[in-house]
């Protein structure tokens, strides 16, 4: 059958243009709609990074990209006390701090170099289908409405979700599963910028604080916290407004931007294709539960799914088998740990200040050599049993 | 109706970020962000969990406290 494209990719955030990119490289044609009017922008992202995965999905970082590096991660407890962390232990999401506006494009532009095509301000607003199997986009641009017809449409629409969701798959969240976040990028501030600090406890109920350096007086200040801890409207800017007047570094830090957001932290999910339809990134809910960083996980999925297009536009296959190759392939890589993540996540969130300062105290005394929640529990188990006891199935 | 009701929800525009919490959140995928703008459609059963999810408390149920 004749159609536009291969592959639609809705939503050019990382896991989009990596899906593109890989998909395209491949030999598949591709195009990539976006419904913001600049690629990168506005940004919804504490912009915290590692490195370690960057060859395995062939990304290579410019220098606009990177905004700063830090040598690792400070892990602040409740009663002030820190627990220093080296990047190579601080696992997948510290050591760089990006700039998105920069590092989206720079994906993007992969994409397109591999052959992609992009169109901006292009919405999609149905899914069109014959049956149960899409078949293509009904996309709102600066040119009209019109239908786009594609052997499988990829939702890479982020956080917010709507195109699996037309497509049946449920991609739906329980409030403990869900947090509000608020950032301010603030400036004229007092840090230690060789690290991206963590601030835990009661101060982000069933969440973090972070504070990841931009350059020496900027930094991405923001906080997030479980849906089901919210008690009232704007509760999460009000939380991170108390936080910075009680922190002397950052009181006379003044925002040159803000930034709203949410985040999935479930559970991996029961499914991710259908006939003519894949979900990538956070719009498949990929993202790790306990730091809430996506773009990893997107990339490394991205890539998965790109190469799994590519071959079912060479073999004419779009069907819910062909692309269960890459539901088999990005679980091989992600869905163990997401699960075991989202298992301490749901400890974590029911944990004490007192307890935080105590395992706080306890990693110092014993060290870690490794930032895993696995080596972090055997470290504890060591010396105070007891205050693993909770975490119990999780060894 | 429920048109009504739909009618009764307000999105203040001077706090809205256009950031798309509330439709991730939304159980009913009855949300639609519109580049700056929110749309509720009829599949809305007001459950309001929008009303909570807003990071910076933009959405409103009109008569609720």
């Amino acid at each position: 059958m004749k159609r536009d494209y291969d592959v639609v990719v809705v939503g050019a955030g990382p896991a989009g243009s990596m899906t593109a990119k890989w998909a395209a490289k491949n030999g598949a044609k591709v195009l990539m709609i976006e419904k913001r009017q600049e690629i990168g922008s506005p940004v919804r992202c504490g912009e915290g990074i590692s490195r370690s995965w960057h060859d395995s999905v062939g990304l290579k970082l410019d220098k606009k990209s990177v905004a700063w590096e830090v040598k690792g991660a400070k892990i602040v407890s409740p009663n002030g006390s820190s627990f220093l962390l080296s990047e190579k232990m601080a696992g997948d999401e510290v050591g760089i701090v990006i700039d998105r506006v920069f590092f989206d494009k720079l994906l993007a532009r992969d994409a397109i170099k591999a052959g992609s095509d992009l169109q901006l301000k292009t919405s999609a607003t149905k899914l069109l289908k014959e049956g149960d199997k899409v078949v293509g986009v009904r996309v709102k641009s600066m040119e009209g409405t019109r239908d786009i017809t594609c052997g499988c449409v990829v939702a890479a629409d982020g956080f917010e979700s709507q195109v699996g969701r037309w497509a049946g798959i449920d991609t739906s969240l329980a409030p403990r599963d869900i947090t509000s976040c608020f950032q301010y990028r603030l400036t004229n501030i007092d840090q230690d910028y060789d690290y991206c600090e963590f601030v835990l406890g009661s101060k982000a109920p069933g969440g973090y604080i972070w504070i990841f350096p931009k350059n020496k007086d900027t930094a991405n200040v923001g906080m997030g916290m479980q849906l089901s801890k919210l008690s009232g409207p704007a509760d999460v800017k009000k939380h991170l407004d108390k936080f910075i007047q009680g922190d002397p570094r950052l009181r006379k830090g003044r925002p040159l931007e803000l930034v709203s957001g949410a985040v999935s932290i479930c559970a991996p999910i029961e499914k991710t294709v259908g006939d003519g339809i894949l979900l990538v990134g956070d719009a498949a809910r990929q993202i790790d539960p306990i730091t809430g960083g996506g773009i990893s996980n997107s990339c490394k999925a991205g890539k998965v799914a790109g190469e799994v297009l590519a071959k079912a536009a060479k073999a004419n296959d779009f069907s819910e088998k062909s692309l269960t190759r890459y539901e088999n392939g990005w679980r091989d890589l992600l869905e163990n740990n997401l699960y075991r993540n989202w298992l301490a996540k749901e400890k974590l969130v029911t944990l004490s200040d007192e307890t935080f300062d105590k395992i706080i105290a306890t990693l110092n005394e014993v060290g870690v050599d490794k930032m895993s929640t696995f080596a972090i529990l055997k470290a504890i188990e060591a010396k105070y049993p007891e205050l693993v006891k909770e975490f119990q199935d999780l060894l | 109706m429920k048109k009504d009701k739909l009618d009764e929800f307000e999105v203040d525009i001077d706090k809205c970020m256009h950031c798309g919490a509330c439709v991730g959140s939304c159980p009913q995928n009855a949300i639609t962000l519109r580049e700056v703008l929110i749309e509720f459609n009829d599949d809305c059963n007001l459950c309001k969990r929008c009303i909570k999810v807003c990071p910076v408390g933009a959405i409103t149920l009109v008569g609720d406290d």
